[in-house]
């Protein structure tokens, strides 16, 4: 029995982010679970517009990259061609969350049969470190020097809670990967993603609480307990909801 | 073969039906919300899908994903509605995703109004969005041609993996003209092996891209796309001549304004006026050889646009100073009338080689 | 037996990998790889478990952890 073996629709190329982010670990997530649904041949993924646009290179499968923030209505064009396939797409939070919004809402709304991976790592990461819709108030980033500031920024957004209430949305989780425990959590949650686009569900989501060490300005090691300390009590984890309802 | 009596925008939905065209995503907006009522019934009657999207951002990226899928697909706007779009077919351009976009201009800019217009020329034939591309632009003037140029937009979009845009105005979208249906159509469908089906479906892993972080590479794109380019201008340019053997004065107007001159090079040599017509079918690839060959002897060129001279500068350029170009166009969704424009051909002729 | 392997020229030295082994037996090596990184590396192997939080928790995978079934 091997652990840490490399799943098959993971390329074996070194990623390119830098020491510590966890980009690397959802990656990970994301093709273990492909190989054990077993569905590799039939998946196509959307990347993004940020750091993680290179999942196209790293994710061994057919793979598009779409413009900032459309990868829901670029997976929603391509699933409603292609309704037996899997469709995903990868996202950051600006892409997501920012410049996104319409599309994921909407998605959501129409319930369509895909799935959104979300990185929550409250900032923007290619760009070099500006507040991004998820970073916390009095997190300072390039673009909030002093500290996001509620009065000038506003809160940042929870996108699960805002999804949950949408009739068209099946399942959505908030998940992170600091810890082992998590992590392993975090998989169960990806897998139920995609078993219930592939049970024609519905839109399911899975937000993941993610480092970026560089950033941030904090070692790998201590950006992990910052994640814990910090985004967990504002981003509490857990499913919300599920095919059954909202929870 | 019959003949019925159609209007534009039902041309424009019957004419990608018939060319295979199976999904639609569209956001409504004024001049052309009769184009998408035309296909919200008629798509599903063929077991294609027409899909109401959240903005026209979200259309044009739901036309990339289809078009990854390697569907048929199309999506129309106006104005407004097609600058939002710019992003998307700048990324459609640069993946070189087959798709066709349908703009029915109206008045602008701003929120201008929703009467007839020509001022996207720019827009849609020098770029539009960002980064060195070109989309195919394709003028109709008639109700026919709707229904006949929408079929061929789709073939050429295949032909070339490139977006293809059909420009066209609100008056033509509601003008009803008889038109000729061939009774059993064929579709042109081509194989796509690019496409992004799921690597069960075709031979290795399909990645659909315009992200190069490597300049070379990046520069490796952009000279297969001017190739491209350049291959589409040499064998796509088209247009019409009216009565340009001995036109001493030759008019210049795509779609709708094409209409008008006609009448208006008629009128011109019932007065004793030389005057010809030139219509330009492709808007890109504009029809350079054409327009330059016939400035090896007319004496004016005048371009009749709904805008403040946008064609006329490609007008220029083929003319490369061999004989002057002027301008006559009417704004604002006005449409100019037989008469001023025929005494615009007056003046310049008089004022010019008549004298 | 136990088997931890690492993939050292993928290491980015970002010590995760160190704070998540119940044992304390990953730490990080003297030496540096190609890239300028301290690797990730084990001193006592025999400690090993083979829980594998190590390469769960490791973003490259650098890790990998095999227990091969025992001789009879």
């Amino acid at each position: 029995m091997k652990k840490g073996s490399r799943p098959a629709s993971l390329k074996d190329v070194p990623f390119h982010y830098c020491p510590g982010c966890t980009h690397g670990i959802a990656h990970r997530l994301v093709t273990e679970v492909i190989d054990e649904l077993d569905i590799r041949g039939k998946t196509i993924g959307i990347a993004p517009v940020g750091c993680s646009v290179f999942t196209m290179d790293y994710f061994d499968f057919d793979m598009i990259q779409g413009s900032h923030g459309r990868g829901p209505a670029v997976a929603t064009g391509l699933k409603r061609a292609l309704p037996d396939r899997v469709v995903f797409t990868y996202q950051g939070d600006g892409d997501l969350a920012a410049i996104g919004t319409g599309e994921f809402v909407h998605a959501a709304v129409r319930g369509e049969k895909i799935t959104c991976i979300f990185i929550n790592n409250a900032v923007y990461g290619m760009t070099g470190g500006q507040m991004a819709p998820t970073t916390l108030v009095g997190q300072m980033t390039k673009t909030t020097p002093f500290g996001r500031d509620k009065d000038i920024n506003g809160f940042p957004i929870k996108v699960c809670e805002m999804l949950a209430p949408l009739e068209g949305s099946a399942y959505l989780a908030r998940v992170a990967v600091h810890n082992p425990k998590s992590i392993i959590k975090a998989k169960k949650a990806i897998r139920r993603a995609f078993e219930v686009q592939m049970q024609g569900l519905g839109f399911s989501l899975i937000e993941i609480l993610s480092t970026c060490p560089t950033n941030w300005g904090l070692s790998p090691v201590k950006a992990v307990q910052w994640l814990e300390e910090n985004m967990v009590p504002y981003f509490p984890l857990g499913e919300y909801k599920t095919p059954a309802g909202v929870i | 073969m019959s003949k019925i009596l159609m209007k534009g925008n039902e041309a424009i939905g019957e004419g990608a039906v018939r060319a295979g065209c199976r999904y639609f995503f569209g956001y409504p907006i004024t001049p052309q919300s009769e184009l998408t009522h035309f296909l919200a019934k008629r798509l599903p009657e063929v077991g294609g899908l027409y899909m109401q999207a959240e903005s026209e951002v979200a259309s044009i990226n739901m036309v990339y994903g289809a078009s990854c899928a390697g569907a048929r697909v199309m999506t129309s706007s106006s104005g407004p509605g097609i600058s939002l779009m710019q992003e998307g077919l700048s990324y459609l351009a640069g993946a070189e995703l087959p798709s066709v976009v349908v703009n029915l201009m109206r008045g602008g800019p701003g929120l201008g109004n929703i009467a007839p217009s020509q001022a996207d020329y720019f827009q849609a034939t020098k770029g539009g969005g960002h980064g060195d591309y070109h989309l195919i632009v394709l003028a109709p003037n008639s109700v026919q041609e709707l229904l006949d140029m929408t079929q061929t937009a789709f073939d050429l979009a295949d032909k070339y993996r490139n977006p293809v845009m059909i420009m066209a105005d609100g008056v033509m979208g509601q003008m009803m003209e008889p038109v000729e249906l061939a009774d059993q159509l064929e579709i042109k469908q081509v194989a796509k092996p690019w496409a992004t089906t799921g690597t069960d479906y075709h031979e290795g892993r399909n990645l659909i891209n315009s992200c190069y972080v490597i300049p070379e590479q990046m520069e490796d794109l952009n000279n297969r796309l001017e190739k491209k380019y350049a291959d589409i201008t040499r064998n796509e340019q088209q247009c019409e001549g009216y009565l340009l053997e001995d036109a001493e004065i030759v008019l210049v107007a795509f779609g709708m304004a094409s209409r008008i001159c006609r009448a208006v090079v008629e009128k011109a040599r019932a007065g004793g006026i030389p005057a010809g017509l030139i219509r330009p079918i492709t808007l890109w690839p504009f029809p350079m050889e054409f327009v330059s060959k016939v400035a090896d002897k007319a004496k004016i060129f005048l371009a009749v646009e709904l805008n403040m001279g946008q064609m006329m500068e490609d007008v220029k350029l083929a003319a490369s100073g061999r004989a002057p170009v002027y301008h006559y166009g009417r704004l604002g969704g006005m449409i100019p009338d037989v008469r001023e424009v025929l005494r615009e051909v007056e003046k310049l002729y008089r004022g010019g080689v008549g004298q | 037996m136990i088997k931890i392997t690492f993939r050292e020229e993928r290491c980015k030295g970002c010590q995760l990998c160190t704070t998540v082994c119940p044992k304390g037996i990953v730490v990080m090596a003297g030496r540096t790889n190609e890239m300028g990184y301290h690797p990730a590396t084990v001193t006592q192997q025999e400690k090993c478990t083979g829980c594998g939080l190590c390469a769960l928790m490791c973003p490259d995978m650098v890790i990998e952890v095999e227990r091969e079934a025992k001789a009879v």
